[in-house]
């Protein structure tokens, strides 16, 4: 492509990449701002106000976190729902999406449409919190994950991707003898690992973030996931300090301990960021909505 | 008409019968495997919605939903004669007004700038940390702000002090509520935002910008002639797809920052329907309320439709 070498082209281009950098910037000063917050003293943080990058190092925050188990209970249930759920939703998720894109079979539309309206209209909290009432999962994890299991969106995109595979490998795996779970799990599944890991990566995020049903659903703090530990340390100030059978006489949890709690819930999401990033970077995986 | 095509038109018509039930029967392995999912849709989604029967009813956990007697329209009456009623509307609505008018145009300005960045180096590092936010919970980015804007060593309020200004209670204050919330859902959302414009964006024929360029159009005139343009239908769409949203507006953002001094500004359908309904049991009440937002909500997606095929733009269905 010829470039615009004018002044005007120019000036745009000072401006415009000044701009974003300072966009970039401030986005992501908060985080740098809470990591190095954790990783400091108290007094630093309360003398240098601004802290991005600690001169005084200090674990301390973390070793008062780790000093009981609540953190260690929250953390496990965590994994658990997330590793558990990413599983269920994603057997959900493709088994379906596969079904649906298959082109010639009868009730295909009916079947999407029952699926699509699900997105413009609900039954709201109310309804949806009887039925899980219900269905017996009130208290306890499955609460997390079952009403929950597939996302609309997730399903979509993993369908669009399994229609865009060639048709004729599923048609000479059927000649060669192999049934329709059988050409799921043998061709169409290796064939899909990208897509696969992707959505994957998306509902282990949706489930590590996984706030709301936690607290509509589940009374018994044993089985509260870090985010609401999170928001009963920072939002509330209570959950650890108020909680004196847990920690004694220790102080109410000062800044430096609160940016710490931040960055526990945060580092997995973080951790798995950069494989996430690759894939919708591209934009190919919303690109193929309009499929 | 004679005799033998009205047969003919038996014969394939029932031949097309059975085709269909011969297909069914081909793929009876298909269906088995959407079988799970739909087993999830139907009770997860479509049981909810018959559910939502509870608000014409005065409903009583140990009599269920089918054993309730019903009341007819008492809930709603109710609910337009709360007090609470229209502050809560204002409060919804203005929450809504905000992310249509403030939020949703940064997005686009965002990807605007983006597309005109030529390094690619520099432009997949500003977009790299510009999504960042989209995949924290709202407990994060609340908690973050949190830890900032509090009064007891909140950097923010540091700062202000440090230049001094007076400490400002932003967190329990009802004219900070909204500033706030406007501007957590910037942080969050606004790099997220740019990924479908910039799709739409880089399908654009490059032979266009050429040739406005051999017209000496300046890179602004190019913008807004161009690139604009070329995505409008993708800006129709989402907004269409926003205020379908509306009513939806994060429960979970706005419950976390709400509380008692802010509760007037801050009090949604959303956590009012938790409120009355979880806190204080009254389902069917809370119900109307979920009902009459949902239906609201329903009700402004259709119209927007409406509106853009009118306006010779697609719709979304």
């Amino acid at each position: 492509m010829v470039h615009d070498r004018t002044l005007g082209s120019r000036m745009f281009d000072i401006v415009n990449y000044t701009l974003l950098a300072i966009i970039a910037m401030i986005t992501i000063l908060p985080f740098i701002h809470v990591v190095g917050g954790s990783f400091t003293t108290s007094a630093e943080l309360a003398a240098r106000k601004f802290v991005l990058i600690p001169t005084d190092w200090s674990l301390d925050a973390y070793r008062f976190i780790f000093s009981t188990d609540t953190i260690f209970r929250a953390l496990g249930v965590s994994i658990l729902v997330t590793a558990g759920g990413t599983l269920f939703s994603m057997l959900l998720t493709s088994l379906m999406a596969y079904g649906l894109s298959r082109r010639n079979l009868p009730f295909r539309s009916t079947m999407m449409f029952v699926v699509i309206f699900t997105m413009l209209f609900n039954g709201g909290m109310i309804p949806t919190f009887l039925i899980v009432q219900y269905t017996g999962l009130l208290d306890s994890l499955l609460a997390l994950v079952i009403p929950v299991s597939i996302n609309v969106f997730n399903m979509i995109i993993l369908k669009s991707f399994f229609q865009n595979l060639p048709e004729g490998l599923e048609e000479s795996a059927k000649i060669d003898g192999c049934n329709d779970i059988g050409i799921f799990s043998r061709i169409v599944i290796p064939l899909s690992m990208p897509a696969i890991a992707t959505i994957s990566l998306f509902y282990a995020v949706t489930y590590w973030n996984t706030y709301l049903h936690a607290i509509l659903y589940l009374n018994d703090a044993d089985k509260w996931p870090v985010q609401v530990l999170l928001r009963q340390i920072v939002v509330l100030a209570t959950g650890m300090n108020y909680d004196s059978a847990e920690f004694g006489d220790t102080p109410p949890p000062d800044q430096t301990v609160k940016m710490a709690v931040i960055v526990v819930a945060t580092i997995p999401v973080l951790m798995v960021y950069p494989f996430l990033q690759k894939h919708f970077a591209k934009g190919a995986l919303l690109g193929s909505i309009k499929g | 008409m004679n005799d033998k095509a009205v047969e003919n038109m038996y014969v394939s018509k029932s031949n097309r019968r059975s085709e269909t039930f011969r297909e069914i029967k081909k793929n009876r392995l298909i269906y088995l495997m959407i079988l799970p999912g739909m087993l999830y849709f139907i009770i997860y989604k479509y049981f909810p919605m018959y559910g939502l029967i509870i608000a014409f009813q005065d409903y009583k956990p140990y009599l269920g939903m089918t054993g309730s007697p019903w009341v007819g329209f008492e809930h709603f009456e109710r609910l337009f004669t709360d007090p609470m009623f229209w502050s809560i509307f204002k409060n919804t609505l203005i929450l809504f007004g905000m992310n249509l008018l403030i939020f949703f145009p940064i997005p686009i300005i965002l990807s605007l700038m983006l597309n005109e960045v030529r390094i690619t180096k520099f432009k997949r590092t500003v977009q790299t940390l510009v999504y960042i936010p989209h995949f924290m919970s709202w407990v994060i980015i609340v908690s973050i702000g949190y830890v900032m804007l509090t009064m007891d060593g909140g950097v923010i309020n540091e700062l202000l002090v440090y230049f001094g200004f007076e400490k400002i209670n932003f967190l329990l204050n009802d004219s900070w509520f909204r500033p706030m919330y406007i501007l957590q859902v910037i942080w969050r959302e606004m790099g997220w935002g740019t990924i479908i414009y910039l799709a739409a964006m880089s399908a654009i024929d490059p032979q266009m910008y050429e040739a406005a360029r051999m017209d000496g159009a300046s890179r602004m005139r190019q913008m807004w002639h161009i690139t604009l343009p070329s995505i409008r239908t993708v800006i129709v769409v989402l907004v269409i797809l926003k205020i379908g949203d509306v009513l939806e507006l994060g429960f979970e953002h706005v419950y976390l920052l709400l509380n008692a001094m802010n509760r007037n500004v801050a009090e949604i359908f959303d956590t009012y329907v938790y409120t009355v309904g979880l806190r204080q049991g009254q389902f069917s009440y809370s119900t109307a309320v979920g009902f009459f937002k949902s239906f609201i909500g329903l009700i402004l997606v259709m119209g927007a439709n409406w509106l853009s095929k009118k306006a010779g733009e697609e719709g979304i269905y």
